[in-house]
Parts: structure tokens; sequence; C-alpha cells
């Protein structure tokens, strides 16, 4: 569903992915783990067509995602992104913030939108919570909304990233169980997370990334817990015992 | 000046006055209209990352915030006539107002879509929005929030400064206060009247601007 081949970008001189290779298949959860600043937002951006790229392919539905072209907007609308800062839209509600890309991107009517976004806020554990803002809610609360929001577009695939990362403690626990819901629901995703028990628990493939690069991919059990590489070793030795 | 004297001129100047108070509001209301319109075009074009847009944007703005108000009205009403463009005195008050407070509005307009989360405006692509429909979805709305309380201190100076207008001769509220002052010599009454009447203009406007910055305050 999602291919990308041998993709190059570059910040400047900075070359942030350096010749990535990688597959999503329908309904597959593809978990990608490695250090800050080793590219993995940049290739989520670059599969969403907020960033351009300079060599290699992302191929989304077969379709090239090209930032530039017309058809980038219905590329979007098939695979939808959850960011690690909710980046909800601050002046409308939960419902208004669900319904906004189905009726303004979608053209979608109205009352058929509305019908769909309390579906998924019910299905978030957000029934309740539909006129409120943003700023009324919690972090977890606001996560739940944007992946809702991503959700209502029925799209193919969803992109999250990090999308616990700024999230307190005790809030983490209820945004991993709905994208748990979503994964076993057949959902296709691709996840940029630290969360090491989610990768384990809910992915069928785990890549890990350093400088830009795929280092090794693989089975969760098989990544996770006898890595091959000792760039893979050492990287999770330190997420999972950080205090040694 | 005693109160039965006041009320008595009141009466007899307040009409003048009225007319002229009327005046001022038609100019301050089109030269609102006329620097909120131009004042979004070169807040867009400062803010659209194209640099043949951004560079004439600048220097438009800034010329314009590098001349006084008094030259800007005399050059339109003035000059531009022996350059063939023929305009009556309170069409050139109003450009004029509209040109001079255009760019101050653009200042403002500026920083109200500096201020807008970029992270919105990438939620809003990756939705598969158009640009149209982020700029009047996501963009704008958020800026009028951020925009309201400094457009409205705008407005309240733009009616204030449209007693400039008085230089080129449009009939507004302080040109008529002037004429009947200096046909009747009564500075004291006529002058208090004038700013009395520029206070009920301009206090109603301090208020809708709190109301309406408490309004959409709320996120
Ligand atoms: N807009 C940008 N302009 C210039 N450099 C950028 C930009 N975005 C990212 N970079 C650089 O690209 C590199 C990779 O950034 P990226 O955000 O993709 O990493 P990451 O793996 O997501 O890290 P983190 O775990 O911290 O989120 C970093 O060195 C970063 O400084
Ligand atoms: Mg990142």
């Amino acid at each position: 569903m999602i291919e990308i081949e041998r993709l190059q970008k570059s910040f400047g001189t900075n070359r942030v992915l350096d010749g990535i290779s990688l597959s999503i298949r329908q309904g597959q959860v593809v978990c990608i783990i490695g250090p800050s600043g080793s590219g993995k937002s940049t290739l989520l951006r670059c599969v969403n067509g907020l960033e351009s790229y300079e060599g290699g392919e992302v191929r989304v539905l077969g379709k090239r995602v090209d930032r530039n072209s017309p058809e980038i907007r219905a590329t979007r609308q098939q695979v939808t992104m959850v960011f690690q800062r909710f980046n909800l839209f601050p002046h409308r509600t939960a419902l208004e913030n669900v319904t906004e890309g189905p009726i303004y991107a979608a053209g979608e009517d109205r009352a058929a939108a509305e019908k769909h976004a309390r579906e998924l806020l019910a299905r978030v554990g957000l029934t309740g919570k539909e006129s409120a803002y943003p700023s009324q809610l919690s972090g977890g609360q606001q996560q739940r909304v944007a992946i809702a929001r991503a959700l209502a577009m029925r799209p193919k695939a969803v992109l999250f990233d990090e999308p616990t990362s700024a999230l307190d403690p005790e809030l983490v626990g209820e945004v991993l169980t709905v994208m748990r819901d979503l994964a076993r629901e057949g959902m296709t995703m691709a996840v940029v997370t630290h969360e090491m028990g989610f990768a384990r628990e809910v992915a069928d493939h785990v890549v890990f990334m350093d400088k830009g690069r795929v280092v090794e991919q693989g089975p969760p059990a098989e990544l996770l817990t006898a890595p091959r590489e000792p760039r893979t070793q050492d990287f999770l030795r330190r997420v999972l015992r950080p205090l040694e | 000046m005693t109160w039965s004297g006041f009320l008595r001129d009141g009466q007899q100047f307040l009409p003048i006055l009225l007319q002229g108070v009327w005046v001022t509001i038609a100019v301050t209301l089109c030269a609102l209209l006329l620097s909120t319109a131009l004042g979004i075009v070169w807040a867009l074009m400062r803010t659209s990352g194209k640099r043949w847009l951004e560079w004439p944007a600048m220097l438009f703005t800034n010329t314009i915030r590098g001349i006084p108000i008094l030259v800007q009205l005399f050059y339109i009403y003035f000059v531009l006539p022996e350059l063939g463009v023929d305009l009556n005195a309170f069409q050139a008050g109003v450009i004029g107002l509209g040109v001079a407070y255009s760019a101050y509005m653009g200042e403002v307009f500026r920083a109200g879509i500096l201020a807008v989360d970029a992270g919105t405006i990438e939620a809003a692509e990756s939705l598969g929005m158009s640009r149209a429909r982020i700029l009047t979805r996501v963009v704008l709305p958020q800026a009028v929030r951020i925009v309201l309380p400094p457009y409205g201190n705008n407005l309240i100076m733009l009616l204030k400064d449209s007693s400039q207008a008085s230089v080129i001769t449009v009939a507004e509220l302080s040109t008529q206060a002037r004429l009947i002052a200096s046909s009747t010599f009564k500075n004291q009454e006529v002058w208090t009247m004038a700013a009395l009447l520029y206070l009920c203009l301009s206090i109603p406007l301090i208020i809708l601007v709190a109301r309406l910055e408490k309004r959409f305050g709320r996120r």
C-alpha cells in the first residue's frame, strides 16, 4: 500500500534520509524506532507529502507522492496523519475538528459528516466531549480527538508521529489503547514511537532507523528481543534501561 | 461658560456639528474598508514566502509608514489631479487615510498570520484541504482572534486621524467645529462639544472591541 524506495532527503547539506526503502502492506502495523534526529518524522512527512524529497520515490496505492502535484490532496485523504503535538484547530470544538476534513477537504455533506464524527468520538472514548474546545481537554483527550480527525477521512492508512511523546505518563495508556483497537480492526498504520511495549505487542514489523538509514528491520519478536546489529542493541539497551 | 449658555449654544451648533459627525463616520468606515482590504493583501504578500511578492509589499508599506498622513493627503488631493486623476475631497480623504492605515493594518495582520501555529496548518494539509480552504478555515479565523485587539486600536486611531482630512477640506467633525469656532469665537463651547462627540464615537468602539476580545478570546 505504501512503498518507499531509496528515498533521499536533505535539508541544505544535511542528508536526513539516505536511501530508505520500506514497504507497508494493507492491514500491516509498522513501528519505526530510532534515536532522535534519525529522520523518522521526516520519513512520515515525506509519505504525507508535507515534505519534498530529492531522490528515490514514495508511492501510495501505486501513485507517486509529489508535494507539488495537484493529486497530492487526494493522496493525503487516503493516508492521514496524527502528530506528536496533536495540532488540533484551537478555534473549533472537538466535533468540528473531526468534521473539518470530511466537509472542507472531501466535500461531504454536513449531517453525514457529523454523524460519522460522533461515532468516531465515541470510538475513541470521547462521548460527551463533542462541544469541548481543545483547550478544555487533557493531552490524552486531545490526541484522541486528533486520531478521530485522522479517521474521519476514512483513510486507507494512518501515520502516527510519536503520538504519545507529548503526553503525561498517566495519559499515554488511553491513547495506546485506542491505537491498539484500531490495529485490531485491521487499519494499516505506520507508527513512530518510543513505546517498546506497544511495538512488541501490536506491530507486525519493526524498523530501526539511525542517521537516515534503515539499520535493521523485522518482526518485533526478532528485532526487539534479539537484534543483530550492534547499533540496534545499543539503542534498545538505552531505551529499555535508561538509568544504567 | 455657564451651563445654560452651553446648552443654548449646543442647540444652535449641534445640527452643524452632527453633519460633521456623519462625514467623520463615513470617512472612517470607508477608510477602514479600504485599509482592511489592502492590509490583507500586504500581509498575504509578505507571508507568501515568495520574494517577488514579499519585496514590493515591504517597500510599499514601509514607504507609506515613513510619510506623515498629512503629506499623503495633500499629495493625493493636490498632486494626483495634476497627473489627471480627479478626486473630490471626500474620495481623496478616504484614499489617503485608507492607504496610510493599510500599512498599519498589514503589520497587524502579518503578526496575526505569523502567530498561527504552523502545526495546525500542517494538520489541515495532511487532511487534503486546499490552500484556499486552509487560508479561510484555519489561518484567518485563528489570525482574527489574535488580531482583533490591535485591529480595534487601529480603528480607534483611524477615527481620530480622520480629523486630519480637514486639511483637504473634508467637511468632517473637526472641520465643522473649526468653522463654527472661527466665526463665533466660542472656542471653549465648540471644542468641548467636538471632544464630547468624538468620545461618543470612540467609547462605543472601545467597548465593542473589548466585547469581541472576550468572545473570541475563548478557545
Ligand atoms: N524543517 C527542517 N529544516 C532543517 N532541518 C530539519 C528540518 N526538519 C528536520 N530537520 C533535521 O533533520 C533531521 C531529522 O529530523 P527528524 O525530525 O526527522 O528526526 P526524528 O527521528 O523524528 O527525531 P525525533 O525523535 O527527535 O523526533 C534532524 O537533524 C533535524 O535537525
Ligand atoms: Mg520526530
